[in-house]
C-alpha cells in the first residue's frame, strides 16, 4: 500500500492539503499508541510501527518537494545519485542570490534586503512547484525527466531558503 | 482450573471498574500529583494540606531518606546531604555538570560509570535514584488518598528533554515501581488543562518558565486532537539563574567573598528567592542575610533593580520563541492564546516580554503551579481507559534532531527535530574491510554539525554481520523513536537476511543491569522482596493483556477470526490464565510470549480494520456535505 493509498488520496501532485491533514488525524485517531496504553505488549508494538509510518507518509506528502520526489519513485523515475542538469540561468541567479546573502550585514538595511531575497526566493518556488504539477500530471518519460530537473531546483531553493531563516535569526542576535 | 469470561458476541464486556491513575509534575524546584475524582481533575496534597511538594531529598545514615519539606529544612544545616533541583541532572554525565557553570554544593563521585552519583552519609545516589525517592512520596500520598494501588500514571518532561533524560525519567518511575502510561511533555499538559475547559480551537503557544527549565511549544487544537507543531527552549534556564542572579547581587552588596562555604550560599539562595517571590507584589523586598562572622548584612532591593537583573535571561527565552515560530511557519499574530506555566511566570517582567513580545495578554488563570499536574492527570484518566468515549488525541514531535556520526567526526541527520513521533527511518550501512563482523554506530541528538557539538546518545554495537567481501554487506540499522521520545535500534543484514545483534552502550544513561541492582537496593531497604515485586509485575501485565485481549475478542472476534482461530487464542488465554494463578515469574512472562504469538495475526488485522475504518468515516463524511 503506497502512501497516497493509506490516506486514501487519488496519486496526484495537487492534492488538498486540509483534507490530508484531516485524514492524517483520523487515521492516528485508530491507531495511536495512546489508544493501546492498555494493551499487551504486541498491539502496543504494532501500534507504534503503524503510527509511525502514518507519520512519515504524512510528512512526504505533505511537502511539495518530498511528495514529487516519492511520486518519481512511484513511476520508477528514481533520482538518487544522478547529477542535476540545471541550466546556466537558473545557476546564475542562484549564485547572485547567494553573494546577496554573503554581503548581506554591508548594506545599511540588512533586514530589508533580507525580506527582498526571501521574497524572491519564495516566488521562484511557487512557481516551480506550479511546472512540477503539470510535468507529473502529464507523466510522459520527457516530462518526468523535466520534474526532476525542478525537484532538484527546488533543492536549491530550499537550502537557500534555510539560510534565509538563519540569517534573520543571526540578525537578531546582532 | 479458572473459566475465563468471554462475553456474547457483539457486546462489549461489562465496563470494567475505575482504574486509578494520576498524572505527576516532576519538577525542578517542586512535584506535584493530581488524579481525576467524579469527573474533575485535582492536585492531591499531603496531611497538612499542602499540594506542593519540594523536590528535595535529605538522606541520613540508617534511616529513610527525608523527601519535601521536611528535607527542606536541612537545606541550610547540612547541605552535602541535602539534594534540591537534581532534575537538572538528569540524563547528564559527570563532564556536562562540571562544565555547566552551575555551582552544585554537592560532592560527585567518580564510579566509573557514565552516570554521576552524589555522595552522602546513606551512600552515593545517581539522580535516577534520587528522583524515584520523591515519586515514591507522591505515589504514597496517591494511594493513601485514593485508597488503593495506583494502576498507572503520566509523568510530565519538558518538551526539550532529550533521549538520556527522557529515559532517566522513566528509569526513575520504573525504581519507584510506577506503571507508566506516557511521558507527556509538559507544554502539552498544560495546553490539556487549559484546552477542555475553554474548548476553543486554534494555534496555542505555552511559555513554561520553572526552576530550572524552559520550555516554549506551539500547539495546535483541531477537533479533539493536540498536535505539537513546534518546540524550543532551554534545559538550563529557569527561576533558579534569577536567584543566582539576586545571590550575586547580594554577595556584591554585602561584602561576601568567591570563597563562600555551602552553608552561606544556601543562606544567600533563600534570601534571594524570598525577595524574587515579594517582588511579585511589591515594589522592594528588604533583604537580611546572616554572615559568616555572625553579623548580618541588610538591604534593600527594588523592582527596578531586580529587573535590571533579570532582563538579560528572560530576554534569552525570547530567541527560542522566536524558532517555534518560524519552524511552524506561524505569524504571532496568528496566535490565539498565549499560557503561562511555572511558578517564574509569577514575575512580572516575563509577562510583560512575554505579552510584549506576541502582543497579547497572557493567560494566568489557572494556578500555574498545577497547570502540568492537572493536565497529566487529564490524559491519565483518558489512557488508564476510563473514558472510553474521549476522542481527544495528542501528537508530539521530536524536539532534538537525531543524527549519527559519519567520517570526520561529523553528524549526518536521521530525523529532524519536531518529526512529528512516533518516527521510524531505516539507514543503510556497509562494511570497509573484508570480513569485518562488527560495527559501531554512535548515535547523537542535537542540531550542529559537529560530533563535539552535539549530544552523544550511545554507541550501538553491531554483531553477527556475515563475513563477506568489504563494501557487499548492507546492514540495515532501523531507529525507532516510540510516543514518549524514546529510541531504540534495530539492524539486518539485508543481503543474507541476518539479525545483527545490538548492544547498547549509553552515554549518559544506565545500563539495564546497573538499573536491576538499584532495584535490589531499594527494596531492600524498603524490605521488599524482588521476587515478590517482579512476580507482581508480571500478574499485572498477564492481567493487562487478558482484559485487552477480552475486549477485542468480543469487538472483533466474530468478524476477524476462523473459528480454529479463536479456539486456538482462547487455549492460549487459559494457559495464562492458569500460569498466572501459579507463582512463578517467569512461567508467566514465557505464557504472555505464547499468547502473543498466537494473537500476531489477530493484531494486525485489528489495526487494518481500524485503519480501513477510520478511512470509511472520512467517505461518509464527505458525502454528508
Amino acid at each position: 500500500m503506497n502512501y497516497f493509498e493509506l490516506f486514501g488520496l487519488p496519486q496526484d501532485f495537487r492534492l488538498d492539503v486540509e483534507q490530508l491533514t484531516e485524514r492524517y488525524r483520523e487515521l492516528q485517531r485508530s491507531v495511536h499508541p495512546d489508544r493501546f496504553a492498555n494493551a499487551g505488549a504486541l498491539e502496543r508494538r504494532l501500534s507504534v510501527q503503524h503510527a509511525a509510518r502514518i507519520n512519515q507518509a504524512f510528512q512526504t506528502l505533505k511537502d511539495p518537494v518530498e511528495r514529487a520526489r516519492y511520486l518519481l519513485e512511484l513511476h520508477g523515475s528514481d533520482i538518487a545519485g544522478e547529477n542535476p542538469k540545471l541550466d546556466q540561468a537558473f545557476l546564475l541567479e542562484q549564485m547572485e542570490l547567494r553573494e546577496t546573502l554573503a554581503d548581506i550585514r554591508s548594506h545599511s538595511d540588512p533586514h530589508a534586503v533580507l525580506d527582498e531575497l526571501s521574497d524572491t526566493v519564495r516566488q521562484r518556488t511557487e512557481t516551480l512547484i506550479h511546472l512540477l504539477g503539470e510535468q507529473l500530471q502529464e507523466a510522459s518519460a520527457q516530462s518526468l525527466s523535466a520534474a526532476r530537473t525542478s525537484v532538484d531546483k527546488l533543492m536549491f531553493l530550499n537550502k537557500i531558503h534555510q539560510e534565509v531563516n538563519e540569517m534573520y535569526d543571526e540578525l537578531m542576535e546582532d | 482450573m479458572a473459566l475465563l469470561q468471554i462475553s456474547e458476541p457483539g457486546q462489549t464486556p461489562a465496563p470494567h471498574q475505575h482504574r486509578l491513575a494520576a498524572g505527576i509534575d516532576l519538577g525542578t524546584t517542586n512535584s506535584l500529583i493530581a488524579t481525576v475524582r467524579s469527573g474533575s481533575a485535582e492536585t492531591l496534597p499531603d496531611d497538612s494540606g499542602s499540594y506542593l511538594l519540594p523536590s528535595v531529598v535529605h538522606y541520613r545514615r540508617g534511616k529513610p531518606p527525608l523527601v519535601g519539606r521536611a528535607a527542606q529544612a536541612h537545606l541550610s544545616t547540612d547541605p552535602q546531604n541535602t539534594i534540591s533541583s537534581i532534575k537538572r541532572l538528569m540524563g547528564r554525565g559527570v563532564a556536562d555538570l562540571s562544565g555547566s557553570g552551575f555551582r552544585l554544593p554537592y560532592k560527585m563521585v567518580e564510579t566509573g560509570s557514565n552516570v554521576p552519583r552524589l555522595h552522602t552519609s546513606a551512600g552515593d545516589f545517581s539522580p535516577v535514584e534520587i528522583s524515584a525517592d520523591i515519586l515514591g512520596v507522591l505515589r504514597q500520598r496517591a494511594e493513601q488518598s485514593l485508597g488503593g494501588e495506583l494502576e498507572g500514571v503520566v509523568i510530565t518532561v519538558p518538551a526539550y528533554f532529550d533521549d538520556a533524560q527522557r529515559q532517566a525519567t522513566r528509569d526513575a518511575a520504573r525504581l519507584a515501581g510506577l506503571n507508566v502510561l506516557r511521558l507527556l511533555n509538559e507544554p502539552t499538559a498544560a495546553a490539556v488543562a487549559y484546552g477542555l475547559e475553554q474548548g476553543a480551537e486554534g494555534v496555542y503557544v505555552v511559555y513554561d518558565l520553572g526552576g530550572g527549565t524552559f520550555d516554549i511549544s506551539l500547539l495546535r487544537l483541531s477537533k479533539g486532537v493536540f498536535e505539537v507543531l513546534a518546540t524550543a527552549g532551554d534545559t538550563a534556564l529557569g527561576g533558579d539563574d534569577m536567584d543566582h542572579r539576586v545571590a550575586e547581587w547580594i554577595m556584591q552588596k554585602a561584602g561576601i567573598g568567591e570563597g563562600a562555604g555551602h552553608h552561606q550560599l544556601r543562606r544567600l539562595l533563600s534570601a534571594a528567592r524570598r525577595a524574587k517571590e515579594t517582588l511579585t507584589h511589591a515594589d522592594s523586598a528588604p533583604v537580611k542575610i546572616a554572615l559568616e562572622d555572625h553579623s548580618h548584612w541588610e538591604g534593600e532591593l527594588s523592582r527596578d533593580q531586580f529587573n535590571r537583573l533579570v532582563e538579560p535571561l528572560i530576554r534569552k527565552t525570547l530567541a527560542p520563541c522566536r524558532r517555534v515560530l518560524r519552524d511552524a511557519g506561524v505569524k504571532a499574530e496568528q496566535i490565539r492564546e498565549v499560557i503561562m506555566v511555572g511558578g517564574s511566570t509569577r514575575v512580572p517582567l516575563v509577562r510583560e516580554l512575554v505579552g510584549g513580545f506576541f502582543g497579547r495578554e497572557p493567560l494566568t488563570e489557572v494556578d500555574p503551579d498545577k497547570v502540568v499536574a492537572i493536565g497529566a492527570a487529564i490524559q491519565a484518566d483518558i489512557l488508564a481507559g476510563n473514558k472510553p468515549n474521549e476522542d481527544m488525541l495528542l501528537l508530539d514531535v521530536i524536539p532534538l534532531s537525531l543524527g549519527l556520526e559519519t567520517m570526520g567526526g561529523l553528524v549526518e541527520k536521521v530525523i529532524p527535530r519536531n518529526t512529528p513521533i512516533p518516527v521510524s527511518r531505516a539507514q543503510d550501512f556497509t562494511t570497509y574491510k573484508d570480513g569485518q563482523t562488527a560495527m559501531v554506530i554512535h548515535v547523537l541528538q542535537g542540531e550542529r554539525e559537529l560530533v563535539s557539538d552535539c549530544r552523544s546518545l550511545g554507541r550501538f554495537e553491531l554483531r553477527g554481520i556475515p563475513a563477506m567481501v568489504a563494501g557487499a554487506a548492507r546492514i540495515r540499522v532501523t531507529f525507532q523513536v516510540d510516543a514518549d521520545g524514546l529510541l531504540s535500534v534495530s539492524a539486518r543484514e539485508e543481503t543474507k537476511g541476518v539479525e545483527a545483534s545490538i548492544q547498547v552502550k549509553p552515554s549518559y544513561g544506565l545500563t539495564d543491569s546497573e538499573i536491576e541492582q538499584m532495584l535490589k537496593d531499594s527494596l531492600s531497604h524498603a524490605n521488599e522482596d524482588v521476587a515478590v515485586r517482579k512476580l507482581r509485575e508480571q500478574q499485572v501485565e498477564a492481567d493487562r493483556v487478558l482484559e485487552a485481549l477480552r475486549a477485542a475478542l468480543g469487538e472483533d472476534g466474530d468478524t476477524l477470526l476462523s473459528r480454529s482461530e479463536r479456539e486456538e487464542i482462547e487455549a492460549a488465554m487459559t494457559r495464562l490464565h492458569t500460569a498466572r494463578d501459579g507463582g512463578d515469574a517467569q512461567g508467566i512472562k514465557r505464557a504472555i510470549e505464547a499468547l502473543d504469538e498466537r494473537t500476531r495475526a489477530f493484531a494486525a488485522r485489528r489495526m487494518d480494520a481500524s485503519i480501513k475504518k477510520a478511512l470509511r468515516g472520512q467517505a461518509v463524511d464527505e458525502v454528508k456535505v
